[in-house]
């Protein structure tokens, strides 16, 4: 699949922006964070930021922009749909949320409530993304449960890597969040490596026999494409370029996506005085940079079935 | 409304395709670009449509595959175009309600004015039977040609896919495959018409029909060969000449 670089700032960023929203919603009502305003004023505006640009930013790749409000209207049957219409019902307990710990300096008791369902409208907004992708049995790659693990872990551990950082930027020490966070980062990465290794072969749930259903005369091979010069289908679901450097980019992502991040945020754990909050940046950047290089990999990799009919043998 | 049709759609039109007598012409393709550049979703834009990195919108594309090998081996044209499944993921998986299916006879449209261009349901479809039209925006794909099946304006005799009219070697066929007297349901239990990817689950409407197994005497092309009798005269010399 071609990765759209608007649908991969979308998915990254306000994943991570979710993930934020998540932990203070549902952290910042059980007094585990801080509410010094010296925090929650960035740290809620940066997630509700990270949110906003993000879906915006999945506008940009429509035909008619204009017309996006459509997309909130299918929600019986559209995963798309329902996307939207979470991210939208979720702002509504963010902001009242946002407005009682700032204002009236409130996080627990009717205000929490508002937090706790912010963090419930987090996690099912993630859920609805990854669902968009989990239910498209046209891409053998993304049709299993493993990519809704990894989209919510995902965003779960760059939202607390994150939030980790605004809180050591306060020279606030939570080492049980910190610990917290570490978990996450190893098991999203635990989540990715398995993705990996399911998809490390073409699954062969459909092949160029199938496709045509010649199948039975033996062996099938593409002769001719319809076409001289590449189609849209080529384009945007034939896409190989993403794939010739695709173990180096593996590398990174392994790297800067979950082994710093989670080496930093043990080091944090322990504790090293004026370097926690230089860690904490350093695994925030690191684990963004990570996360975009995953997700291309993650378009860039997966293999569409109409693949079959311009010379691929089996996806 | 993007969910399906609660009931069984009362017509199931649709094409049944005939691999043994296709000849890869692509006037089916042809066709189908001119009729539809003026027709519902006019027009099937082409970029760059005299320079290099030509592209164009086409509903139906034919494709060319080498199925089997050696001398069993056997060139098969293949024209692709939307199945009108009747289990369309194309049309739950779009946000606005521009991707259907009708309840009356089966046919998977878009209306244009609905669609945002997200492009989702080119991504759902394992078939490759939707395109994005980047000029306009929005998604296009087969009709089915709505507007000649239904046009009171054209003969009757015209009230076809533009595909169908138009195929030479009489590859194409389309009907209603509810009615089980219809040529495609005819066709289809005849020759053993068959589906394309039916693991994906989306239970297309149009069938395909297998080439028909090669004639007797049309096997093993070699040893037929090495076999012939060698004739007299000029070209029993030749023969010999070369055999040796």
């Amino acid at each position: 699949m071609n990765p759209a670089p608007s649908i991969i700032f979308f998915t990254t960023v306000s994943g991570m922006g979710y993930g934020m929203l998540a932990w203070l919603g549902l952290f910042g009502p059980l007094q585990l964070l801080s509410d010094r305003p010296g925090f929650v004023a960035p740290a809620m505006f940066v997630a509700l930021l990270f949110i906003a640009a993000g879906l915006v930013s999945s506008t940009f790749h429509l035909g008619h922009p204009e017309r996006a409000w459509r997309a909130l209207t299918q929600w019986r049957s559209s995963w798309l749909s329902r996307e939207g219409v979470a991210a939208v019902v979720t702002f509504v307990p963010a902001l009242i949320f946002a407005f009682g710990w700032l204002f009236i300096g409130e996080a627990s008791e009717v205000w929490g409530l508002f937090g706790l369902l912010a963090s419930v409208g987090a996690v099912v907004t993630v859920y609805c993304t990854a669902m968009i992708y989990r239910s498209l049995r046209a891409i053998p790659n993304w049709h299993r449960g493993m990519v809704v693990a990894n989209y919510l872990l995902l965003a779960a551990a760059s939202g607390g890597v994150w939030l980790n950082a605004m809180l050591l930027l306060n020279r606030i020490e939570r080492p049980f969040f910190t610990a917290v966070v570490l978990a996450l980062v190893l098991l999203a990465w635990l989540s990715k490596i398995l993705y990996w290794r399911d998809t490390a072969e073409p699954a062969g749930v459909s092949t160029a026999g199938s496709a045509t259903g010649l199948g039975r005369l033996g062996r099938v091979a593409l002769l001719e494409t319809p076409n001289w010069e590449a189609n849209y289908l080529q384009k945007e679901m034939v896409f190989h370029v993403g794939r010739k450097h695709a173990d180096k980019l593996r590398l990174i992502a392994h790297f800067a996506g979950f082994v710093a991040p989670a080496v930093a945020c043990a080091v944090i754990w322990t504790d090293v005085g004026w370097m926690n909050p230089v860690l904490a940046i350093l695994a925030a950047s690191s684990i963004t940079l990570g996360l975009v290089t995953e997700r291309w990999l993650f378009f860039a990799e997966a293999k569409h079935a109409v693949g079959l009919y311009y010379g691929v043998d089996q996806v | 409304m993007t969910d399906l049709p609660e009931r069984a759609p009362e017509k199931r039109l649709g094409l049944v395709i005939d691999l043994d007598t296709c000849v890869g012409c692509h006037a089916c393709a042809v066709n189908c670009k001119e009729w539809n550049t003026g027709g519902y979703h006019a027009p099937l834009t082409d970029e760059q449509p005299y320079a290099a990195g030509t592209d164009g919108i086409w509903f139906n594309r034919v494709h060319a595959f080498e199925a089997g090998e050696g001398a069993a081996g056997r060139t098969v044209y293949f024209p692709r175009s939307c199945l009108h499944c009747d289990d369309a993921p194309c049309v739950t998986v779009c946000p606005t309600g521009a991707s259907y299916k009708r309840a009356e006879d089966g046919i998977v449209l878009v209306d244009e004015d609905l669609c945002i261009g997200c492009k989702l349901c080119s991504w759902a479809c394992p078939y490759g039977a939707r395109e994005y039209d980047a000029s306009a925006g929005v998604i296009k794909k087969c009709t089915l040609c709505i507007d000649r099946i239904y046009n009171e304006n054209l003969e009757e005799v015209e009230r076809v896919p533009a595909c169908v009219s138009t195929c030479p070697a009489n590859a194409r066929h389309y009907g209603d495959f509810n009615d089980p007297d219809s040529d495609v349901s005819r066709l289809t239990r005849e020759r053993g018409g068959y589906d394309l990817m039916p693991e994906m689950g989306c239970a297309p409407t149009n069938k395909y029909l297998p080439p028909r197994p090669a004639r007797k005497g049309g096997e093993g092309g070699d040893e037929v060969l090495a076999d012939a009798e060698s004739p007299g005269g000029v070209l029993g010399w030749i023969d010999r000449l070369l055999s040796a």
